[in-house]
């Protein structure tokens, strides 16, 4: 069989591999993609990561055909012993192809990136103190404190006060301020699609909105020492009478140390000289 | 004789073994320790489920508990003396009044908001017998804190002018200290880490270091069973 007759099976599995895997990538796999569709970043997120496997999957399918071909076309035969195959030669045509298309799928995954980067607002990601995509209408601040090891929340709004744990308000955007008090973080809550490097001196922010009410796990996710891997907790999304009556319960919780907090501030230096020991 | 093949595959096997032991020894090495306390459980059982812990904190271990003797540190009472110990052994759904003999000074907090305790019965702790629900945070020396339960104690510092400081331990109770007491409850089984949030043993410009990173120091484990 001549090259160009290997190369057009190769070509027809890799047509009739798509066209069969592509459907499931669009309707089985892609809606059941992280991290779900609980608020409009997530959604997004699910959206992104299903585009990515579309544009992916018929230079996958291509590869694993061209290889599982050569595995079974190009053995050698039982019984033969061990030699040289035809000296490898350039093929300008099957190059430039190659180039134009892979080309191609990498510029449209930056342009369609980039615009669903606008489109959700940061899609949850972190976007350092001065966001340029940012939601249009009013927003809830909502700040999230990193230090060794554990997590606590601001909500400025609210007269500062400080809690343990996070609640949001369904459908209302959500603001996340992330900073730390000694090293680095990174404020991960999962099923809400954020994650957000949380730097000490550094204000980090991302955009949320979540559209239904339950809870969704929280983990730092970047190495911070002896206890990174206890450092979660549970969150919660709940409806906006009831984060009203949670909030103003914690503000009575902790009037005692409400006294002692600093002002509210985007970010907040570690001062090892006056009370490292 | 063995064939070039067969002592590579025994090159192979070995060098697998030894690595799976040096893993061994490495996890054991970190994860080990001094054997945990178990806080008797008969106690419970006789008074309707709760025990008592206590325990005392020390700015310097001394020579005599650790081979880091500078390092700061909690010890736990067992059987009348004390014992660098920091993994523990609870009963479930019981009860906890713990003492905590405090003779470390003031180093303050971070994070001013872990100076009001929380996840307590009652809601408040004692400090030399006054009830208080939060302290001024420049004046925590250490807290006692087990995130997953919710349960978090700041521990006032000794004074810097206070007569008849501790250097070592185990320390006195002739020596300066401050007397915390309060009680939790442990709810369901499992393993819970515990730690000290103050930056008593900062070690570098930002984190923690030293004995706030190491079991068996200002860090340690509290097994419910």
């Amino acid at each position: 069989m001549t090259g160009r007759a290997h190369a057009r099976r190769i070509a027809a599995l890799s047509i009739v591999g798509t066209a069969i895997v592509l459907p499931l990538v669009i309707f089985v796999l892609g809606p059941n993609m992280p991290p779900g569709k609980r608020t409009t970043g997530a959604s997004s997120q699910v959206t992104d990561n299903t585009v990515l496997l579309v544009v992916m999957t018929p230079f996958t399918v291509f590869i694993l055909v061209y290889l599982a071909y050569a595995i079974a076309a190009f053995r050698a035969p039982a019984g033969e012993g061990l030699r040289d195959g035809p000296p490898i030669r350039g093929h300008v045509a099957s190059q430039i192809a190659w180039l134009a298309l892979t080309s191609a799928a990498v510029l449209f995954l930056a342009i369609f990136g980039t615009a669903e980067l606008f489109a959700s607002n940061g899609s949850g990601g972190g976007e350092g103190p001065k966001p340029i995509a940012k939601p249009g209408g009013s927003v809830l601040p909502v700040q999230v404190i990193g230090q060794q090891w554990e997590f606590t929340f601001r909500y400025p709004t609210y007269g500062g006060v400080e809690t343990a744990e996070l609640v949001l308000p369904v459908n209302r955007q959500i603001e996340f301020h992330v900073t730390s008090l000694d090293v680095i973080h990174s404020f991960w809550a999962y099923e809400l699609g954020v994650k957000a490097d949380a730097n000490p001196g550094v204000d980090n922010v991302a955009y949320v909105k979540a559209k239904t009410t339950g809870d969704f796990q929280i983990r730092c996710a970047e190495l911070c020492g002896l206890w990174h891997g206890y450092m979660f907790d549970t969150g919660h999304v709940v409806a906006e009478a009831q984060f009203t009556s949670w909030i103003a319960a914690q503000r009575k919780r902790f009037t005692a140390v409400q006294k002692y907090l600093p002002p509210y501030s985007l970010t907040y230096l570690p001062d090892p000289q006056a009370r490292a020991g | 004789m063995l064939s070039l093949r067969a002592l590579k595959a025994l090159a192979t096997v070995l060098g697998v073994v030894v690595i799976g032991v040096l893993v061994g020894v490495y996890v054991t090495f970190l994860t080990g320790g001094p054997t945990p306390y178990r806080v008797p459980a008969a106690a419970a059982a006789a008074n309707g489920r709760s025990v008592n812990l206590t325990l005392q904190t020390v700015a310097a271990v001394g020579p005599k508990l650790a081979p880091n003797q500078s390092w700061v540190s909690y010890l736990v009472r067992e059987n009348g003396t004390w014992s660098r110990s920091t993994v523990w052994t609870l009963p479930a759904n019981t009860l906890v009044h713990v003492t905590v003999y405090q003779y470390d000074g003031k180093s303050g907090l971070r994070n001013p908001f872990l100076a009001q305790a929380r996840g307590l019965v009652g809601g408040s702790f004692t400090l030399d017998g006054k009830s208080m629900r939060a302290i001024n945070p420049d004046d925590a020396s250490h807290t006692f804190a087990i995130p997953q339960l919710g349960v978090i104690v700041p521990l006032q510092g000794v004074d810097d002018n206070a007569k008849n400081q501790c250097d070592v331990a185990p320390c006195a109770m002739a020596a300066a200290h401050t007397t915390i007491t309060f009680t939790f409850r442990t709810g369901k089984k499992g393993h819970y880490r515990w730690q000290c949030f103050v930056p008593c043993a900062a070690g570098f410009l930002y984190g923690f270091g030293g004995p706030m990173q190491t079991i068996g120091y200002m860090d340690g484990f509290v097994n419910v069973v």
